[in-house]
């Protein structure tokens, strides 16, 4: 018998759920384990109508696992994708919930459940989903190792949306621990610990199984993301839940300390999810993708040690001039200067990969992406550490700056390497001559890029007005704006970075529709990319 | 360089990668977070913190469920502007009894460290229920189902208990009467000598004027009525500057 134990065990899982939900403590526990169920349910029916028994006369053919197992990683991709465009989605209807606020529907669509459902959709359905995809590709790869421990994988992706869904539908219901990126209550919180645990196992496994003497570089940045997230979720996420059926849970922690906890945890979301683990994607796919080997070993070894050990002290900067003490405050900021050069030690590492390869540019624009992802990467891990300079902070802090700098983050850095990763992932995944269509990917990139210019500066612009007006002295004395002055001087600004996303969010729906032509074997007729060569002049004209 | 030359071991060994991984990764966490809870002036001595009413406590269930944080601050910083605009500005101790905190990092909406008290209780419920109509250009979205939902009381003492396991001072006394206390407090013309012997400046009334049902609406006005009230600042002022 195949997918009998698993088929068994999800219905048995059902039931449980259900049992839960009947005997709920209280109403958002009993609608969200409902929905719990209700997923639940429809797993168990799949599964079980694909129980294989084996033939009376003999035994079923054995499953051939002798290549790598890919299956997982195509999954991977397209749920990067589809979670990808619901969280560009989420994020332009916030961002226009700031323009208009009559687009808030209460209770459930309200600007205050939204924003974890789009920041988490984000960067832990797209970012994580392409995270656990390409770290399934690459340690392959780089081991010519099969993933270890079997269906484990599979494990981690089901489990992986199982925890999306779980976290998504609970914000909607308003379920959330109020922690920034950590938002999901404890039972969710314990799902995903065991789901992470099995990724750990099968990524170790299968770098233990390798037939390189070497761990090649990008392991070593996923590895330690996937170690530094499991230890943030535990600590960060440590609570008193109020009964065991129920949905509220009290922090472990209170006021200074549970402050600097949350964000310890929460810069280092940044800084391992967003930073360590994409590094990782960066450096198989950079040089890969231009064919060229990675510019420095030795400056590997030196950023990477530097940046994870460094990355870690830089949460206090979020607390600035707050009650958590002067000397944690200072030490943060310290350090937050600091970690700018192992952060551009990536960036020189990526871009000088392309050495000998620029040319390449002219006529391919997943490498286009690539060097635009490494730019924004650059820049904006050069305005984190100005941003947490105190006297800077002091103006910054509270206002859409800091939203205008996580954007340039996530769409222009970990937005723009993803998409080059996918789009040089999907033809190898489905064994296609090429990709639907080259152009496509170049209108992407610069709707992606208009889009993210246009966000950033609008909430430059919207940030230092704001911080300034807050602070604003006429000649008596007095303090010149009321609160709402402050905010209806930046509707121009909130309808600017709205139009912002939606350009970012229509290129990513062109590649939706590239990959998905791509997946189906269709071959756009199109003319290349870069026309006729330029030939330089080598002689002067007579 | 002959230490790079080293690193050969540590990238041939898995186990080796994993062990010093994860002791940079250690340190940094180690050193600035635990001595916050040791160092002795983290948290300064101040007059008047006690945890909060059964009904402030869902109030503040409330502010956390709908997400409230994410435009508003509760920390006040130390600088002209804000402590003129705001108040004084926040000391640790105010959110000593905060599991989590509340002290947010965004300001679209104001600071409410210190709203307690700024506004009626008319004011709030009305700017719940629509905040345009009194503030005109608010972005604020609309909260008016609080006001037509009944506030889950049951077994409401659990939450006390929660709270006790993680070091807030609730006595078994205000654990037994919490669901009490929650109508209580809502009930000025009731019994509420007990309610009040167990929470010094407390606000007894019916916040969202409708007296016939205990509803959310009535929690969260009740929770944003007492925020920054409880400290004595002058007490404290006049002691700050003693060195």
């Amino acid at each position: 018998m195949r997918n009998g134990t698993e088929a068994i065990i999800v219905g048995i899982a059902t039931l449980l759920a259900a049992l839960a939900a009947s005997f709920a403590n209280d109403s958002l526990f009993q609608a969200h384990v409902w929905i719990l169920t209700a997923v639940l349910a429809i797993t168990a029916i799949i599964l079980f109508r694909r129980v294989e028994f084996a033939p009376s006369n003999g035994s079923l053919p054995p499953v051939d696992t002798s290549g790598y197992m890919d299956g997982v990683v195509r999954y991977g991709v397209i749920a990067t994708l589809f979670w990808g465009i619901v969280g560009f989605l989420v994020g332009v209807v916030i961002a226009s919930q700031l323009s208009w606020p009559e687009l808030n529907i209460e209770p459930w669509f309200n600007f205050g459940r939204l924003r974890p459902l789009h920041t988490s959709a984000v960067i832990f359905a797209f970012g994580g989903n392409a995270l656990i995809a390409t770290s399934f590709y690459v340690v392959q790869r780089t081991s010519r190792a099969r993933l270890f421990g079997g269906k484990l994988a599979w494990f981690v992706f089901w489990g992986y949306q199982l925890f999306i869904v779980m976290a998504a539908t609970g914000y909607l219901l308003g379920s959330t621990q109020s922690r920034e990126y950590a938002e999901p209550e404890w039972y969710v919180d314990i799902w995903l610990t065991i789901v992470w645990v099995a990724y750990l196992v099968v990524f170790v496994g299968t770098i233990m199984r390798r037939k390189e003497p070497h761990i090649y570089v990008a392991n070593w940045f996923y590895l330690s993301f996937i170690i530094t997230v499991a230890m943030l979720h535990l600590v960060n996420n440590m609570a008193v839940p109020v009964s065991f059926l129920g949905s509220k849970s009290y922090s472990l922690f209170a006021g200074v300390q549970d402050a600097l906890t949350q964000w310890w945890y929460g810069h280092n979301a940044v800084g391992f999810f967003l930073t360590a683990g994409f590094l990782g994607m960066m450096y198989y796919f950079v040089p890969k993708q231009a064919n060229r080997p990675v510019f420095s070993y030795r400056l590997s070894i030196l950023h990477f040690w530097a940046l994870i050990f460094l990355y870690i002290w830089a949460g206090p900067h979020h607390l600035h001039y707050t009650a958590l003490p002067d000397w944690a405050q200072n030490l943060g900021m310290v350090f937050s200067i600091m970690l700018w050069m192992p952060s551009w030690g990536g960036m020189i590492n990526g871009l000088m990969t392309m050495q000998g390869a620029w040319d390449k540019l002219r006529t391919d624009p997943i490498l286009r992406m690539f060097v635009i992802s490494l730019a924004f990467y650059g820049m904006s891990t050069f305005e984190g550490p100005v941003m947490a300079i105190k006297s800077v902070n002091s103006l910054s802090h509270y206002t859409d700056w800091t939203i205008g700098h996580v954007h340039s983050g996530a769409l222009g850095w970990n937005g723009m390497v993803t998409f080059g990763a996918i789009y040089y992932l999907v033809p190898k995944l489905w064994n296609r001559e090429r990709l639907y269509s080259i152009r496509m990917i170049n209108w992407h990139l610069w709707l992606a890029t208009v889009g993210i210019v246009i966000y950033a500066a609008v909430l430059w612009v919207a940030g230092i007005t704001q911080g300034l007006m807050w602070r604003e002295y006429d000649s008596q004395g007095f303090l010149v704006n009321s609160f709402i002055e402050t905010v209806s001087a930046l509707h121009p600004e909130y309808v600017m970075r709205a139009f912002g996303g939606l350009l970012y969010l229509s290129g990513a729906l062109i590649m939706a529709y590239n990959i998905w032509r791509t997946i189906r074997g269709d071959i756009r007729k199109e003319v290349p990319m870069g026309g006729a060569a330029f030939i330089p002049a080598t002689a002067p004209a007579e | 360089m002959a230490f790079l030359d080293q690193h050969k071991k540590l990238e041939r060994n898995v186990s080796l990668l994993f062990v010093f991984s994860l002791i940079a990764v250690l340190i940094g966490g180690i050193v600035e977070i635990a001595p916050l809870f040791y160092v002795k002036n983290t948290i300064e001595k101040v007059e008047g913190m006690r945890p909060y009413t059964p009904l402030e406590l869902a109030g503040r269930n409330i502010y956390i469920r709908e997400g409230c944080y994410l435009c508003h601050s509760q920390m006040i910083r130390p600088f002209r502007d804000e402590v003129e605009r705001y108040g004084h500005y926040s000391l640790a101790a105010e959110s000593m009894y905060d599991h989590p905190f509340q002290w947010g990092s965004k300001r679209t909406g104001p600071d409410l460290a210190r709203v307690g008290g700024r506004y009626s209780d008319e004011w709030h419920v009305q700017h719940l229920i629509k905040p345009q109509e009194v503030v005109p250009e608010s972005i604020m979205p609309s909260y008016a189902f609080l006001a037509k939902t009944s506030l889950d009381t049951k077994g409401f003492g659990d939450h006390l208990i929660a709270n006790k396991m993680v070091g807030v001072p609730y006595s078994e006394e205000m654990i037994k009467n919490a669901v009490a206390d929650m109508n209580a407090q809502v009930d000025p013309d009731g019994d509420t000598d007990g309610l009040a012997s167990r929470y010094k400046k407390i606000s007894i009334r019916n916040f969202d004027g409708n007296a016939k049902t205990l509803t959310e609406m009535d929690a969260l006005v009740a929770y944003l009525q007492m925020l920054g009230t409880l400290v004595d600042l002058k007490a404290y002022q006049q002691q700050e500057n003693l060195r």
